[in-house]
């Protein structure tokens, strides 16, 4: 087996991995591996923007932003962490706008700024303009500009590496272990510091903004490496899912002044949001869509309602919605300038993830006792920013705020260390040899579109915007039942040069090692908060769940433990748009 | 359920001596795309079928590929207008190919790199702040910062089938993306790998590029301002 000796190695390419590169890269030897090409990554596909209290075209502070990720967040935020997420966007806007991100601008030349759910003045009271963008190419902008910048510094970038094991022993990380999958073969990253940034995993439901290769890799991996994930049961729907393929709709089209239309012709957020209405939070628009859609009031009874752009115009709609324009002809058939857009709730984002303290240095218990040279950012990681609910343009900021300091974490841990790398551990890439002997060996007689695609189906019926003891009980059973068929899959395809079928099967055992956290946190939390709705329970519970979960696999199935929020500013109170 | 007959380009060249065209026949509801065609027949008829994909909504540039003598991504390839039967599936042309319909992209990237891809500053930024840019000076980059490198446009130009060593419209539209930046200084640095007959001069306006981009950008008006730049510079 190769083996590549590196100080950092950050797996992931999209904005978190990307940003802590170029923070590490000119101060020690830094290496992206990445099972795509970096400018593949998902954060490309975000679309309205990346929140930031500059107050460029109204007043705003960072206060005020901050009061709006609490209580986004629905208080289960550790307002430490969100406190140094809205106080450091303003730099990490300002860094991207010097390293080259075409922002659009204001008549004065200044990054212009939109309004975007959940973002308002003065504490919850007045609109705001909060959201930095790029036309709708926001992701897309940033993604290009940071891989530019890893050009130009020489950043060591090992494209279609993918990751099959985190050698993790006695509280400390030593590396991985990734498959070449040009070449095929296993190939030893062997680190100082570790950073996963290997982003979300909503592809474990059926109808999904998420691109295929979204599949959760890192959270796996983590749990197999004998870590817990936090907070997996709050998985956000976006309310902009384009009908049957879920592609995403940005929110920036409601944030421009798009309404959400029932099949009787009414804006039906007046019922749910009568202040706020389409601004709303994601959670709140979700829930408020599937309720009209399964009471009957979809778009000719169906699963879907309208998103209408018609009353902005075409100038409006060209000039900052062109994206979606396209999209909305590509993949609906409908040009939003003339007609409504079909869309459906559509799982987007996941804001449970991997612990990490502030300096993204991931952490292994409900005591915070951190794992030696390993570190997390971006979607993947829990700081936890987002609690039970994001609100829109905080993901991208996420990135790049944690992303950034991750990096500088890491810089000054590995100059700490000196010059030796610890051996590595004996047998550390037996896992992966065995993982690879297995799939490919295998004559057992289960496909793998069957597994994967009853999970997806079960995820999204029974995980979904909403949720109940029974609906999950089954979710599990057939999660089980599948971990099982899964020892039994068996791939066509034994060449060892770009063997995506392999890849796939991979992917597959980390969706369903992933998801059985996400089932198990969800049945125990008996109460309703964010993004995690339950019918049998639906208040909020604050005296007996006012705390972060979290979840080991162990041989007898998930383990759960808790640990407290962190509340320094905002206490809980209720939370009404 | 309809289905729609597909002759598909195979070769590992570790393994088979020439490439081959296979057929398959799959159903293609409504609104499917080429990508839900060939995830249809990897899934549940041929695993060994190997392409890229990722986003599948045309922003991730992985599977650019050519349909029926046309370079395009899958993901945006509506099976219902492509009307020749079988539909073909190839690789994008004259990249070299690693499996069946993936391609090696690292030439391509490298040439990216010539043009030095980003911002060249010589003037400090302000420390706490951003640097103003009117919008009509950031609406120069309209039509080219939104390039998803996908290669559709380098595959289909008869200038760099040619000659290898071109940049290529899409390193070319990178720079222009650059060069154009009012934010950037480093127009200087540029010329020499511009202005050169791998450069600028080797493209003959074949406008293949403009119908190849699936993000409807215009390299060759971009290459057309460029070869106008590069002339004010130097003369």
């Amino acid at each position: 087996m190769i083996i590549h000796r590196h100080d950092v190695v950050v797996v992931g390419a999209g904005l978190a991995g990307l940003y802590a590169a170029l923070m590490t890269s000119d101060k020690v030897d830094t290496a992206v591996v990445s099972k795509v090409y970096p400018t593949r990554s998902h954060s490309g596909a975000a679309q309205g923007g990346c929140a930031a209290s500059l107050g460029n075209e109204v007043e705003d502070h960072w206060e005020w932003h901050f009061y709006d990720t609490v209580r986004g967040s629905d208080f289960l935020g550790d307002q430490d962490a969100q406190e140094i997420l809205v106080k450091e966007a303003p730099l990490v806007i300002y860094e991207c706008e010097h390293m080259g991100v075409p922002f659009s601008r204001t008549p004065e030349g200044k990054i212009a700024q939109r309004p975007f759910g959940g973002h308002f003045g003065n504490f919850g009271k007045t609109p705001m303009r909060r959201s930095c963008y790029a036309a709708d190419r926001t992701g897309h902008a940033q993604l290009h500009t940071l891989f530019e910048q890893c050009l130009k510094r020489g950043v060591r970038l090992y494209n279609e590496f993918f990751l099959l094991h985190l050698i993790v022993r006695d509280d400390r990380c030593y590396g991985g272990v990734a498959w070449d999958l040009r070449h095929g073969g296993l190939h030893c990253f062997h680190a100082k510091a570790v950073m996963l940034a290997t982003g979300g995993y909503a592809r474990a439901w059926k109808i999904t903004t998420n691109s295929m290769s979204n599949t959760g890799d890192g959270l796996s991996l983590v749990l197999r490496a004998g870590l817990p994930l936090e907070d997996m049961e709050f998985v956000q729907f976006h309310p902009t899912g384009l009908y049957r393929s879920g592609i995403l709709v940005s929110e920036a089209a409601r944030g421009e002044g798009g309404y959400l239309i029932n099949g009787k012709g009414e804006r039906f957020m007046e019922r749910y949001a009568p202040e706020k209405m389409e601004l709303a939070p994601r959670d709140v628009i979700s829930r408020s869509e599937q309720t009209e859609i399964d009471e009957g009031r979809g778009i000719n009874g169906e699963a879907y309602v309208h998103l209408d752009l018609r009353h902005l115009g075409r100038e409006a709609i060209m000039e900052k919605l062109p994206q979606i324009h396209e999209l909305a002809w590509k993949f609906a058939g409908v040009d939003c300038i003339e007609e409504p857009i079909p869309i459906q709730p559509s799982a987007h984002y996941a804001m449970g993830g991997i612990p990490t303290d502030v300096h993204g240095q991931v952490l292994k218990d409900e005591k915070k006792t951190p794992v030696v040279g390993l570190y997390a950012a971006g979607e993947c990681a829990c700081v936890s920013n987002h609690g039970a609910n994001r609100l829109g343009t905080n993901s991208t900021l996420d990135c790049c705020v944690y992303g950034r300091r991750s990096g500088i974490a890491m810089a000054k841990f590995v100059a700490e260390e000196g010059e030796l790398l610890p051996d590595l551990p004996e047998g550390a890439a037996e896992p992966a040899r065995e993982l690879v002997t297995r799939i490919f060996k295998s004559k057992g007689k289960e496909r793998m579109v069957e597994i994967r695609e009853q999970l997806r189906e079960t995820m999204t019926e029974n995980m979904g915007v909403f949720r109940t003891e029974d609906s999950m009980s089954k979710a599990l059973r057939v999660v089980k039942e599948l971990q099982e068929r899964y020892k039994e899959l068996s791939i066509q395809d034994k060449s060892q040069q770009f063997n995506t079928e392999f890849m796939e099967a991979v992917e597959l055992g980390y969706l369903l090692d992933f998801v059985e956290p996400i089932i198990v946190g969800g049945l125990a939390r008996k109460e309703s908060r964010g993004a995690h709705f339950r019918k049998d329970f639906p208040q909020r519970d604050d005296k007996n769940w006012l705390k972060h979960t979290l979840a080991w696999k162990t041989e007898e199935g998930i383990r759960l433990g808790y640990k407290p929020v962190v509340i320094t500013r905002f206490p809980p109170e209720e939370r009404k748009y | 359920m309809p289905t729609r007959r597909f002759k598909i380009f195979r070769y590992n060249p570790h393994t088979d001596e020439r490439p081959r065209y296979q057929e398959y026949e799959v159903q293609v509801p409504t609104g499917s795309t080429v990508l839900d065609a060939l995830n249809e027949i990897k899934w549940t008829q041929d695993g060994t079928l190997t392409y890229r994909r990722s986003c599948r909504h045309g922003i991730c540039g992985s599977c650019a590929m050519t349909i029926n003598g046309a370079n395009m991504l899958a993901c945006e390839a509506q099976v219902h207008t492509l009307k020749r039967d079988p539909i073909v599936v190839e690789p994008l042309r004259s990249f070299p190919v690693i499996k069946d319909l993936v391609v090696d992209m690292d030439g391509f990237f490298d040439k990216l790199l010539l043009v030095k891809p980003y911002l060249i500053v010589k003037t400090p930024p302000p420390t706490d702040k951003e640097r103003y840019q009117s919008p009509e000076d950031r609406k120069l980059l309209d039509g080219a910062y939104e390039c998803i490198l996908c290669g559709a446009c380098t595959s289909s130009c008869p200038s760099f089938w040619a000659d290898k060593e071109f940049l290529g419209p899409a390193a070319l539209l990178k720079a222009y993306r650059f060069i154009f930046d009012t934010r950037d200084e480093g127009v200087q640095e540029r010329l020499d790998v511009l202005d050169n007959k791998h450069g600028l001069w080797r493209c003959h306006t074949i406008f293949n590029c403009v119908e190849a981009c699936p993000k409807g950008l215009n390299p060759t008006w971009a290459i057309g301002e460029l070869k106008k730049k590069v002339i004010s510079e130097k003369f």
